[in-house]
Order: C-alpha cells, then sequence, then structure tokens
C-alpha cells in the first residue's frame, strides 16, 4: 500500500485537488491533514455530521438512570432512614445527583468517542515519517492518497493532478 | 463587531511560533520571584495542613453557633471564580462570541486550579479527612450508604463531575495546540514529551470533524452544569431554616456573584500575563473592554439580588428574617465586612460605565481586587453575620478567624497561582488552532478575495 503526500500552502488549494480527484478515486482513499478544522474541506470530502451526540446522549441517559436507581436503592430499599420523617423515595432529593451523573456520562462518552474515531491514542503514526509532515499542524494542509503499488501510471497522473491543483510538492510514502 | 480581536495579521507560522513560543519562554526575574513566592505559599499552605489535621479543626475559629466559617466560605469563594472559566469556554463558545477565543483557555485553566483549590476546604472540614470516601457510595461492612437527601453528597457529586468535565473540555481544546508544539519545539526531548500528552494527534479530516462535533457538545452540557454547581452549592445554605440562608433567590444569586468574582479573577490574571508575554497582538483593549461590560452586568444582578433579600426580609414580617438583614448584618458584630461588600460589589463596578476606565489596565486592575475581595465579603456576610446571630440570644457568638485559617486561605491563593504559574510554562495558553481558524474566517468576511492571503 503507498500513499502520496501533497503539502499545500492554502486549504482552497486542498479543496481543488480533492475535486480534481473525485472522478478518479474513490472518497474514503483521500484524506486531508490541517493545523484547524476546514469545512470546505470535510464537505469536498463528504464527510458526514459526526454521529458523537447521539452517542452521548445515551450515556448520558444511561449514566442517569443508574444514578437515581442507586440513589433509590441505596436510601429506600437497601437501607431506608428515617431522618425527620422525610420519605424513603423522595424524588426531588434524587435530582442534583442523577443530572449530574447524566452529564459526567455525556462528556465521558464524548470524549472517548473522539479518541476512539482519531485511531488515539496512538503516538506513532506512519504519516509522521513523511519529511515536513510536521507543518500539517503549524501553517500548511496535506492531502494524502492511498494508491496500489506497482501502477505507475496510475501514481503520475494523480501525482500531476495534485501539481496542477497547487501542490507544494508530492512525496510518495510506504 | 467592529473592534479587532487580532492586531496586525500574523500569518499561521508566525501565530504558532508565538503562541506555543510561551512554552519553556524564560521568564525575567520578576517572574523567578514571583514563582519562588508563590511555592513557598503553597508551602505554608500543606503545614497548615498537616497541623490542622494532625490536631484536629478545633485549630480552626469555627465552633458553635458559627459551625461553618473559612471552610466554607473559601470553598464557595473559589469554586465561584472557576464559573467564569466555563462560563466563558462554553456559554460564549455557544453564543459564537469570538472575543472568547483567546482567553478561553486560559479562563478554563483558572477554573480547574480554582476548583482543586476549593476541593481541598469541605474535606478538611470533616474533620476527618482521611474517611472523605465515605460520601461516595461504596459496599462498606457497615453496610449504611450516603444519605442523598443531604446535600453535601450532591456537593460532591457537583465539584467532582465539575473537574472532570472541565478538565476533559479543556484537554480536547488543547489536543491539536500539544500537537502544534510537538511539531514545532526545538529539542527533541520536548518533542517527546508534548507527543506523548497530544496522545498522537493528527488533525486528519475525519478527526477534526468529530472533534469538532464533540467540542460543541462539551460546550453545550457545560452551560448547564456551571449553572446547577452553584446552584446545588447554594442549596447547602437554602434548605436550611437560618434567617438569611432560607432562601430561593439564592441559585440565581450564587450563579451570577459567581461569574462576578471569575471575570475579576480572570482579569486579574489575564493584565499581567499580556503584560509578561507580550501578548497585546491576540488579549487586545477590546478583550479588556468587553470583560469590564462583564463585570458590571453581573455587577448589578448582584446588586439587585442584595436589595430584593433586604426587601423580602421586610416583606416577610418574620422578625428573624427582619433582624438578620436590616440589624445583624449592618451594625452586628464583623459588620464592618458587610460594608466592605457593599462598597466593593456595588460601587466599585460602577467606574465601568465608562469606556476609557473599562481598557485603563491600572483601574481595571484595582477595581478586580476589590471585586475579589468583595464576593469573598458577600460569602463571610452570607455564612458568618447569618450564623453568629442565631434564634436564640444566649447562642449568639462572635466569629474571628485563627492563625490557622488565615494561613490556609493565603496558601490556596499562593497555590493557585503555582499552579496558574506552571500552566502558563508548560502549555501553549492561547488556543492556536482556534486563533488561526478565527482569523481565517475574519479575513474572508472583511477582505475583498482580491486582498486576501494566498
Amino acid at each position: 500500500m503507498t500513499h502520496l503526500f501533497a503539502e499545500f500552502a492554502a486549504p482552497e488549494a486542498v479543496v481543488t485537488a480533492i475535486e480534481r480527484l473525485r472522478d478518479r478515486r474513490a472518497l474514503r482513499d483521500l484524506d486531508a491533514y490541517t493545523p484547524y478544522p476546514v469545512h470546505e474541506i470535510e464537505h469536498a470530502l463528504a464527510i458526514g455530521r459526526s454521529r458523537i451526540p447521539f452517542i452521548s446522549f445515551a450515556a448520558a441517559m444511561l449514566a442517569a438512570a443508574a444514578a437515581y436507581l442507586l440513589q433509590w436503592w441505596m436510601n429506600a430499599y437497601d437501607y431506608p432512614l428515617n431522618v425527620g420523617g422525610r420519605p424513603p423515595h423522595m424524588p426531588p432529593a434524587f435530582v442534583p445527583v442523577t443530572f449530574e451523573m447524566g452529564v459526567l456520562g455525556a462528556a465521558f462518552a464524548a470524549f472517548v468517542c473522539v479518541l476512539w474515531r482519531a485511531g488515539m491514542p496512538r503516538l506513532w503514526r506512519p504519516a509522521f515519517e513523511v519529511d515536513g509532515f510536521e507543518s500539517a499542524s503549524v501553517d500548511h494542509f496535506w492531502l494524502t492518497v492511498h494508491t496500489e503499488p506497482g501502477d505507475h501510471a496510475d501514481l503520475d497522473t494523480v501525482r500531476d493532478e495534485l501539481v496542477a491543483a497547487g501542490a507544494l510538492r508530492v512525496v510518495e510514502h510506504g | 463587531m467592529t473592534q479587532a480581536l487580532v492586531l496586525g495579521r500574523p500569518t499561521d507560522a508566525e501565530l504558532t511560533a508565538q503562541l506555543a513560543g510561551t512554552t519553556w519562554h524564560r521568564g525575567g526575574r520578576g517572574w523567578t520571584a514571583a514563582f519562588i513566592a508563590a511555592g513557598l505559599g503553597t508551602l505554608v499552605l500543606f503545614s497548615a495542613i498537616a497541623y490542622t489535621v494532625a490536631v484536629g479543626i478545633g485549630v480552626w475559629g469555627n465552633n458553635i453557633p458559627v459551625a461553618w466559617a473559612f471552610g466554607i466560605i473559601n470553598f464557595v469563594w473559589w469554586i465561584g471564580i472557576g464559573h467564569a472559566g466555563t462560563f466563558i469556554s462554553a456559554i460564549l463558545l455557544l453564543l459564537e462570541q469570538g472575543w472568547r477565543t483567546s482567553i478561553n483557555r486560559f479562563a478554563e485553566g483558572m477554573t480547574l486550579f480554582a476548583v482543586i483549590q476549593a476541593g481541598m476546604f469541605p474535606l478538611l472540614h470533616l474533620g476527618r479527612p482521611w474517611f472523605a470516601y465515605w460520601l461516595f457510595p461504596y459496599p462498606s461492612t457497615m453496610s449504611v450508604w450516603p444519605q442523598m437527601k443531604s446535600a453535601l453528597p450532591w456537593d460532591a457529586a457537583a465539584i467532582t463531575t465539575y473537574f472532570t468535565v472541565s478538565l476533559l473540555f479543556w484537554y480536547l481544546g488543547l489536543l491539536p495546540d500539544l500537537a502544534a508544539v510537538r511539531d514545532s519545539a526545538a529539542t527533541r526531548l520536548r518533542r517527546r514529551i508534548y507527543a506523548v500528552f497530544a496522545l498522537g494527534w493528527h488533525g486528519s479530516a475525519r478527526a477534526w470533524a468529530h472533534w469538532r462535533v464533540a467540542y460543541l457538545l462539551l460546550a453545550g452540557i457545560s452551560t448547564p452544569l456551571v449553572l446547577s454547581v452553584h446552584s446545588i452549592v447554594s442549596s447547602d445554605f437554602a434548605i436550611t431554616l437560618l434567617p438569611g440562608w432560607h432562601s430561593t433567590i439564592f441559585p440565581p444569586f450564587f450563579v451570577a456573584g459567581a461569574i462576578y468574582s471569575g471575570f475579576a479573577m480572570v482579569l486579574i490574571l489575564v493584565i499581567p500575563t499580556r503584560r509578561v508575554f507580550g501578548l497585546h497582538n491576540v488579549i487586545t483593549d477590546s478583550h479588556l473592554d468587553k470583560m469590564a461590560k462583564m463585570l458590571l452586568v453581573t455587577g448589578w444582578i448582584v446588586t439587585y439580588a442584595y436589595v430584593i433579600e433586604l426587601f423580602i426580609a421586610w416583606y416577610s414580617s418574620d422578625p428573624y428574617e427582619i433582624y438578620q438583614y436590616w440589624m445583624a448584618r449592618t451594625v452586628g458584630p464583623n459588620a464592618a465586612i458587610f460594608w466592605i461588600m457593599i462598597a466593593c460589589n456595588v460601587l466599585v463596578p460602577q467606574v465601568f460605565w465608562w469606556r476609557s476606565m473599562r481598557v485603563n489596565t491600572a483601574v481595571l486592575f484595582v477595581a478586580s481586587l476589590l471585586i475579589s475581595l468583595g464576593m469573598w465579603a458577600e460569602r463571610f456576610v452570607i455564612i458568618v453575620l447569618g450564623l453568629q446571630r442565631d434564634f436564640l440570644v444566649s447562642s449568639w457568638h462572635e466569629y474571628a478567624p485563627t492563625w490557622v485559617d488565615l494561613s490556609i486561605f493565603g496558601g490556596t491563593i499562593c497555590f493557585f497561582l503555582f499552579l496558574f504559574m506552571l500552566f502558563l510554562r508548560l502549555v501553549p495558553f492561547i488556543p492556536i488552532s482556534e486563533m488561526k481558524e478565527m482569523q481565517r474566517e475574519h479575513a474572508r468576511e472583511h477582505v475583498p478575495p482580491a486582498e486576501a492571503r494566498p
């Protein structure tokens, strides 16, 4: 498996390159690396809206339900204590902890999902071996194209398209 | 928005160099002196804590009827300071206030360190802090559980959740910038260190898509969270029957006061930092102006609450309420603190009606110090002045703090500054990727395409 890494100075050039390659490449073979989120690139790569909110919502509901159930079980079922004649099962008093645990569940789920979807934590990845790739977090924009090994004709056309779109340089990396 | 939030037009590389350059940047002699002073203060804090734990909380000034004093005043004060950080990073993000960008990580760091200070007080106030884990439900051999109808377990849940969510939100925002430091640091060792903390962030378009949504999501859930935390803290008071505490206005009143004191603390920290690191181009007068306006607004909300409290006390016709608000606070023992509160919280922010005052750093700095003092005084008034005058005259008692109380309180201020100074040195405290994104959006909105940078 070979990747072509193309370095660009501006996000608009990456969008142009994606549009030029769109006909000859499946979009999943392309990926862009940028120092900050760029909507146009996500749009050009047809990346849909993240589904993290749904997972996060489910986690929130689950954590809140568990928190309520635990409070009920502790104070109303397992060891009911009569404090000042208040009922053992007292829903208003259980609201704060239920809410807080729901928030905690949602936040954890969102954070863990980002790491999971981004393949993190993973301190090294092949892209980091590419010379000058550090600029992807500073001020340059990189586009990677997945190519089949041995298909030199294809490799050359893709390279030409990238340069025509304004790539500063194109690096082949395995 | 007409005033510039970034002065000049630095390139992305220049911005990265400037904002990531604050890490490992050598400070001057003044910095070193301040850092050593804060470190020594931290030692005082831990010595005083060790003394308290070894001897018992009898070394504190609180005693019946004033069972809550410095321990709870400082807890509420520090938690409140933290709230402005979340307000800036979450609520202002959802409201699309561009000016929050350059100060949000800074303010969020302030939140984390303030909550650390706050969390120590209730633990020490337990008297036997080594049993603090009793607050959490665990299957103990005594087969008894925490009483969830008490406000104390609510507090434990609220504070731990608040700290954890703030930390996750802060760290998620920090990941791309840690990667930027990793990729631009001068030495191999620093690259390695930041590589570990960046967790291998690579900035692929798919990762950004998830990051952006999760960041907004965390902002969205931090918003009700920050409102809930101080509401729960205020419930510690509001669900009791004590005159001066038993009041339905407490949750919104506490939240407004929290944001008020927090903005004051942000200004106290931002003004010297901006000067030390020469960040006048990214933390502009426009930022100071907007924060001063926030002080004015929240100052008026707090003032309104003071007036309503006095009115409701009179309107209730309850002799204990009337005595508490109209006599105990204004002329009772420690009444000077009440008048300090009124002077600092009501009168001081009125200078911000004038724009020249809102951008004058000397005025802002002094006013912020006074407002922080005023908000501390407010918690003193609520807690101590409320407890000094019980229902029975025979149990009336005047409160005075001991040297241990004062050492612990002063020590937390030093510990807070110590952590904050470490933070300024070790991580990029102005969000680099967000600043670049904001600059790009701003350039596209305000500059015709022909003039735009390539």
